[in-house]
């Protein structure tokens, strides 16, 4: 009932959303990590560290979608559970090797309610979805933020594998956006600004009460569109999903399609000039008014107070 | 180039859609029916392509009931050339309609297959992956940006570290996001002008694929609801209040 899971990385560093992935596919068997990059070795050995991985296994090759798709596919026989994070590079790799294995996945999975069955979003969350896979292999993406991080602390072997494996298609480029501010899926405090923000100089007040709190930042698809914040920001159905303890939105009216990915927040504030706003009315705790007299403020208060999440 | 479109038909993404209280699934009808917004896009990008002379033609296939016909309509509307509609009442699993499409695409030998990078209403992201491991073609998902360069593609593609540029060699496939253009209203004419152009209706249960689903869904259910909050009257009360959840938070 083994579980073979794709571990995130980044910068040659392993995600720090893994551990939340080896604790969900640690519910369905023991789990074996696959790390497919280019420099692997800091990445594998931060994953042997991951409490209930039996094993890190290793592919050095290209990080195209082809290549990890046939690094899982050399490997996938040996496993009742192929798995990874419902991440860019999970919705690329999972949706591709399971058409090769003829396996219909389940992704995006939020709850594991038993061996094989599972729960899921649709309809941008406003729905979930509750389905058994009776297929003798399941191809699972899990989402992050919905598990617990399993504790550090191990050991795991690491296992250099020589397999050759090809890519059509070739990297060329990364674009980054430069930031030192926390991962925004697994942050335990995310600030939100929307397109009220008016503009990327404004969106340097949202990133200053980030950093008085410790918080990751995001943004609202009318926010990226309108260039004030880098696409990786972006919060929502298409975007990334998070899952804070608190999420403070700030100048964002709602739309059903940003809201969509913060229903995992357990507690929601908003700053907003409209006591009508959509996410006015689904916020916890919600302070009517203009963002730019307020966000100062609230930064003074809080440095004041020297408030700062745990760390 | 011959570029190929999968669109699909869904609720209206502006809907705010209704559980069925039997848990059966989600209230479809009498409500508002569109193309999904990605496949929109994707629809857009290929006659962009067409107009600046890099496609020769535009072919849209919709695998769904009758009334898909209306979002291939809005497609030839957009101006692409025509249509096939692979009809099925039955709601079929993303494999079913990637293999469905993988049978087309065999009769088109399309040199670029373009979709949405997902589809609203389920929200899998599946079919344009699948794809291209059914008809072995290379993939650059989550497009925001397509360059021809000669027989190869220049994707940028948006990923959680921000964004990043591959190149695959055609024949490829394409999934389109968001920010990859702006899609056109189609003008009156355009839409009167649709209606002439050829849309082929075959019945899904004739490719040859085995329809039946492999997973059981077993309850749709809604999410948990949100109790109601309070509005703060000052900044300080706001500051506090965030001061108290996070004394709140345990260290990670």
């Amino acid at each position: 009932m083994s579980v073979l899971l794709l571990a995130d990385h980044d910068k040659g560093e392993l995600s720090p959303a893994t551990a939340r992935l080896v604790a969900a596919a640690n519910q369905l068997g023991p789990v074996d990590v696959l790390v497919v990059a280019e420099n692997p070795g800091n990445i594998a050995a931060s994953a042997a560290q991951i409490a209930g991985v039996r094993i890190v296994q290793v592919v050095k090759a290209a990080e195209t979608a082809e290549s990890i798709t046939n690094s899982l596919e050399s490997l996938a026989q040996r496993y009742q559970s192929v798995s990874a994070s419902a991440s860019s590079v999970g919705k690329d790799v999972i949706p591709r090797l399971a058409a090769k294995l003829d396996i219909q996945p389940v992704t995006d999975i939020v709850a594991i309610e038993g061996a094989n069955r599972f729960t899921r979003p649709i309809y941008a969350g406003n729905a979930l979805e509750t389905v058994t896979d009776p297929q003798p292999k399941h191809l699972l993406t899990f989402r992050a933020s919905a598990f617990r991080p399993a504790a550090s602390g191990n050991a795991a072997p690491v296992e250099n594998l020589d397999l050759s494996v090809t890519s059509a298609a070739r990297f060329l480029a990364a674009h980054r956006t430069e930031s030192d501010t926390p991962d925004l899926a697994t942050a335990q405090i995310v600030i939100g600004g929307g397109v009220s923000v008016a503009s990327a100089e404004g969106f340097q007040l949202i990133e200053k009460l980030g950093k008085t709190l410790g918080a990751a930042v995001g943004a609202t698809r009318a926010a990226v569109d309108a260039g004030y914040a880098p696409n990786d920001w972006q919060i929502g159905q298409t975007g990334k999903i998070i899952a804070p303890d608190l999420y403070i939105a700030i100048g964002i009216s709602g739309a059903l399609q940003h809201l969509a990915g913060i229903q995992g927040a357990k507690k929601i504030f908003a700053i907003n000039t409209d006591p009508e706003a959509p996410l006015v009315k689904i916020a916890d705790v919600a302070l009517i008014g203009d963002l730019f007299e307020i966000v100062p403020q609230l930064i003074a208060e809080l440095e004041k107070s020297g408030i700062r999440k745990p760390q | 180039m011959k570029i190929l479109v999968a669109v699909k038909r869904v609720v209206d993404h502006n809907v705010r859609i209704r559980v069925r209280p039997d848990g059966t699934g989600v209230e479809t009808t009498g409500v508002r029916m569109s193309m999904n917004p990605f496949c929109k896009h994707a629809v857009e990008a290929a006659v962009q392509l067409a107009e600046k002379g890099q496609a020769s033609e535009v072919v849209i296939v919709s695998v769904g009931p009758k009334q898909s016909n209306d979002v291939i309509l809005t497609a030839l509307a957009m101006g692409a050339h025509r249509g096939i509609l692979v009809e099925t009442d039955a709601a079929l699993e993303t494999l079913t309609i990637a293999k469905l499409l993988a049978k087309v695409a065999d009769e088109e030998q399309p040199d670029l297959i373009l979709l949405g990078k997902q589809a609203v209403d389920d929200d899998s992201n599946h079919v344009g992956q699948m794809l291209a491991a059914l008809t072995n073609r290379p993939q650059a998902t989550f497009a925001s940006e397509i360059v021809v360069k000669g027989s190869e593609l220049e994707v940028t593609r948006e990923v959680d570290y921000g964004r990043e540029t591959i190149a695959v060699p055609l024949p490829a496939v394409v999934t389109a996001d968001l920010r990859l253009n702006t899609p056109r209203n189609a003008a009156l004419p355009m839409v009167m002008k649709a209606r002439s152009k050829p849309l082929a209706v075959r019945p899904a249960d004739t490719f040859g694929v085995d329809l039946t689903p492999r997973l059981t869904i077993e309850k749709i259910s809604p999410p948990a609801e949100r109790v109601p909050g309070k509005t703060v009257g000052s900044v300080a009360d706001l500051a506090s209040a965030i001061a108290s959840e996070v004394n709140e938070m345990e260290a990670l």
